[in-house]
């Protein structure tokens, strides 16, 4: 019994589990009365609520020059993060994976998951100092559906409809059911801005409801904010000033860390981290999230037309070397379907896909010999040549021959990637099933690098999508991992841990792992101990 | 006199007909690179639809030679245009990292011209001596290593180890002026490191060459010192190679700098431009490059006219 209480306590001092879930786990083990309380206590001391002040001084790895404000044009680390510090979304990831409210305050899906009613936050404002309304959401929308560049508006194809019902809740009609309609509606780029006379926002303007207003900015140089006075959520935002340096450059990067002139940096240098953690005043800490690497292959092309040729390269790939050498262990294997471990209907029964050559070889056979060419770009993930070139010597052991392509980073997304048969492509994931599916999976989605269609994976989608019995959702779920990991056109190797350093007087409650530092939301949740 | 401004107009004009070439050169290489600014910002979002609507949004569906066009009345009108990235005025977009280029350029050869003549001169003096082997030795040592390993060898040291000056040179625009000196003093010194050898081994060749003339040994006939032989009596007459070779490496201090830039990010211009190749943005591109390619053009310029006008024989042509 008391390893057990020692092993959840030292899972709430590392930051892996909350408060509330500490107190939950003390029940499980049936300890109540005093002695909770006492280690409840404790529990409150060690993980004490965020102290307020300080400069919190980040290196992040992207940022550009050409980059805008406008939230259609959000597109790298660098602006999220700078959007999650200004702007606010009607609902935010938790460290948990699930849709926790933000600006709205409730939603209810009526009509089977067809009508969305979404109840805002009173008294919240702007940093000039306007109270949010529905208007305000309304704009927000907008400027992601119509002409638009926004990539956004995939997503918000399936809204018919955003009426107002009162000042504080929003309706939204869609063309078919979906239960997971928050999490679309919180989306990154649907930050939620002020409507200005006309009903329009004002894109560039910089002024939101976050944690942190804009003071100073340069592109792809510095960002500058001070704190919110007026934040709605009394529990976050704990720094006085926020100052954001766009640090490309990965050497400069832990330099900038290692001297102590920024307190955060992310995207560590895989190939270095082991010796960044080394030094004192630095820890080196990393989240499992959704984003993974992946090599799809074109199923309308020959030979990839043939479900052999696919299975024989699936089972060719030796997965654990992968892991190893190309993130040096900070990550774990795939099973060639796009969803991660963390996620709520990730099918952990699925026999996970070993590296088999014999396996290989006999697909191979099956499919009269294989002989293929894989594209491959730095561009598509870090280390996706390296990645390529082990693929090359694995399958080689199978009597498969692949050869390797080396492709410029420059306009590899454009004239590799979904162009090329076979190549290498990363994924940031997305929060839902649903979602990744859809944008990437369902038969004839624009992004569906490998061209696949499977009419009852489709149906499936769509089921799912409407379903709100979650035992059948999760039912469904299986089943489409499955279809994918069997029959579609993509080997997913790997999934990619989120590796990050910080100074050793940041602290912070458990991080989510739906993107980078904390679901980029550092800024907010983390604090100077 | 008249003689200098006949060669100063056709250098000018000669200059102006540099920049339009360049002009052409840099917009059509760019425009053979693959892809547009409307791709290259979308990334993986760039649908074929979502692509169109940008095109048209940013004027890109028109021709190449029509965008060009346009561009070049423009420019000689005094209108720099908007980045299309951003729609940011590129007059506003390049003032602030012209000047902080212009500001480290200014601080490196603050340092490094008064040290490399110093240098050269006494290794002048003091030729084949020890003095003058370890200076060569050293000098050419720095230049020859690649200017991100100096950087990250005076990082090593006086950044990690030391922590006398920091790692990178967060330099924003309302810092004062001491503070700006001390964050950028690390790519200061890379740049002095870098520069540093080719001035001062041009001074002490132009020197001692002229050391060799009989007039020099007139002079050290006459029992002057030889410090002042090389002072008053050789380093006039060796001013135009040396002016010429300061007059390249300022042109190196301002358009050369983008590597030390990336390794202390430094927001210079070299960023800026970097930063627009790889996103298409044509209009800053050539922007950056018109203003890199005028300080190749002044600078050289100048250097001819002081080479001119310190050498009685150019001055006044027969």
């Amino acid at each position: 019994m008391d390893s057990k209480i020692d092993h959840i306590k030292e899972q709430l001092m590392s930051g892996r589990i909350t408060r509330r879930e500490f107190a939950q786990r003390l029940m499980v083990l049936g300890i109540a009365g005093t002695s909770a309380g006492t280690l409840l206590t404790w529990a409150e001391k060690t993980q004490a609520a965020g102290k307020r002040g300080g400069r919190l001084r980040a290196g992040i790895a992207h940022g550009s020059t050409t980059d805008t404000l406008d939230p259609a044009t959000y597109e790298n680390g660098y602006m999220s993060k700078i959007n999650y510090a200004i702007h606010n979304h009607l609902g935010e990831v938790d460290h948990t994976g699930n849709m926790a409210p933000e600006l709205a305050e409730s939603w209810d899906a009526q009509n089977g998951a067809k009508t969305w009613v979404f109840n805002l936050r009173r008294g919240v404002e702007f940093h000039n100092g306007k109270t949010l309304d529905s208007d305000d959401v309304i704009a927000s929308f907008q400027h992601h559906m119509g002409e638009t560049k926004s990539p956004a508006k995939s997503l918000l194809k399936q809204v018919k409809s955003i009426r107002k019902d009162g000042k504080y809740t929003v309706v939204f009609e869609l063309s078919g059911g979906n239960a997971d309609f928050p999490f679309v509606a919180s989306d990154y780029h649907i930050a939620i801005k002020q409507a200005w006379d006309g009903g329009k926002i004002s894109p560039n303007d910089g002024i939101g409801t976050g944690p942190y207003v804009l003071k100073d900015m340069e592109m792809g140089v510095r960002f500058f904010g001070t704190r919110n006075p007026n934040y709605f959520k009394s529990d976050r935002g704990w720094f006085n000033e926020l100052e954001m340096l766009s640090i490309v450059d990965p050497t400069a990067r832990s330099n900038a860390l290692a001297t102590g002139e920024v307190d955060v940096i992310d995207r560590v240098d895989l190939k270095t981290a082991h010796l960044l953690a080394r030094k004192s005043g630095i820890k080196v800490e990393e989240t499992t999230g959704t984003k993974h690497y992946t090599f799809p292959m074109r199923t309308d092309t020959s030979p990839f037309d043939d479900n052999n040729v696919r299975l024989a390269l699936k089972h060719a790939v030796n997965r654990d070397e992968i892991v190893e050498k190309v993130l040096f262990g900070h990550g774990v294997v795939g099973n060639d379907h796009p969803i991660a471990p963390s996620q709520p209907f990730h099918a952990a029964t699925l026999a996970q896909r070993t590296y088999d050559p014999d396996k290989a070889r006999f697909y191979a056979k099956k499919a009269g010999g294989i002989k293929v060419k894989l594209s491959a770009a730095d561009a598509a993930f870090p280390g996706a040549v390296d990645a390529a070139v082990l693929y090359k010597e694995h399958a080689a052991a199978a009597g498969i021959e692949i050869e390797v392509v080396r492709e410029p980073s420059d306009g590899y997304w454009s004239n590799v990637w979904m162009k090329k048969p076979w190549g290498a492509c990363y994924w940031g994931g997305r929060p839902t099933e649903d979602w990744m599916f859809s944008t990437a999976y369902m038969g004839g989605a624009s992004w569906n690098d490998t061209f696949w269609k499977n009419d009852r994976f489709d149906k499936l989608l769509i089921e799912a999508r409407a379903e709100t019995n979650q035992a059948k959702r999760r039912e469904m779920y299986f089943e489409m991992q499955k279809i994918v990991s069997d029959k579609g056109g993509v080997v997913v190797p790997m999934f990619a841990n989120y590796v990050f350093g910080t100074s050793d007087k940041v602290a912070h409650g458990t991080m989510a792992g739906n993107w980078d530092l904390d679901g980029d939301k550092f800024h907010e949740r983390w604090w100077y101990s | 006199m008249i003689h200098i401004l006949k060669i100063v107009t056709q250098r000018f004009a000669l200059g102006l007909l540099t920049l339009f070439a360049i002009s052409l050169i840099i917009t059509f290489g760019v425009e053979l690179l693959p892809g547009d600014l409307a791709e290259a910002i979308l990334g993986q979002g760039a649908t074929p639809e979502t692509v169109k609507v940008f095109r048209t949004e940013l004027g890109l569906d028109k021709p190449a030679h029509l965008r060009y066009l346009s561009w070049l009345y423009g420019m000689a009108t005094g209108d720099m245009g908007v980045s299309l990235a951003n729609k940011r005025e590129i007059s506003e977009l390049i003032g602030i990292r012209l000047s902080n280029t212009i500001f480290l350029g200014g601080f490196a050869a603050a340092i490094s011209i008064p040290l490399a003549l110093f240098l050269g001169i006494l290794a002048a003096l003091y030729r084949n001596t020890l003095y003058d082997r370890v200076v060569n030795t050293f000098t050419l040592t720095s230049i020859s290593f690649p200017e991100f390993f100096v950087a990250y060898i005076l990082i090593l040291f006086f950044a990690i180890k030391l922590g006398w000056f920091p790692g990178i040179s967060n330099v924003s625009t309302n810092l004062s002026l001491g503070d700006k000196l001390y964050r950028s003093m690390l790519p200061a010194a890379t740049l002095t490191l870098v520069v540093v050898a080719h001035m001062m081994r041009m001074t002490r060749a132009a020197i001692i060459n002229l050391l060799a003339s009989p007039y020099i040994e007139m002079v050290r006939l006459k029992g002057i010192s030889p410090m002042k032989i090389i002072l008053r009596h050789a380093l006039p007459n060796a001013l135009a190679p040396i002016v010429n070779v300061v007059a390249i490496n300022l042109a190196y201090l301002v358009v050369g700098v983008v590597i030390v830039e990336v390794v202390f990010v430094y927001p210079g211009l070299g960023q800026l431009m970097v930063d627009s190749v790889s996103k298409r943005d044509i209009p800053v591109v050539q922007a950056c490059s018109m203003i890199f390619a005028s300080v190749y053009i002044l600078l050289n310029l100048s250097a001819d006219i002081i080479s001119i006008v310190t050498n009685p024989r150019l001055l006044h042509p027969r």
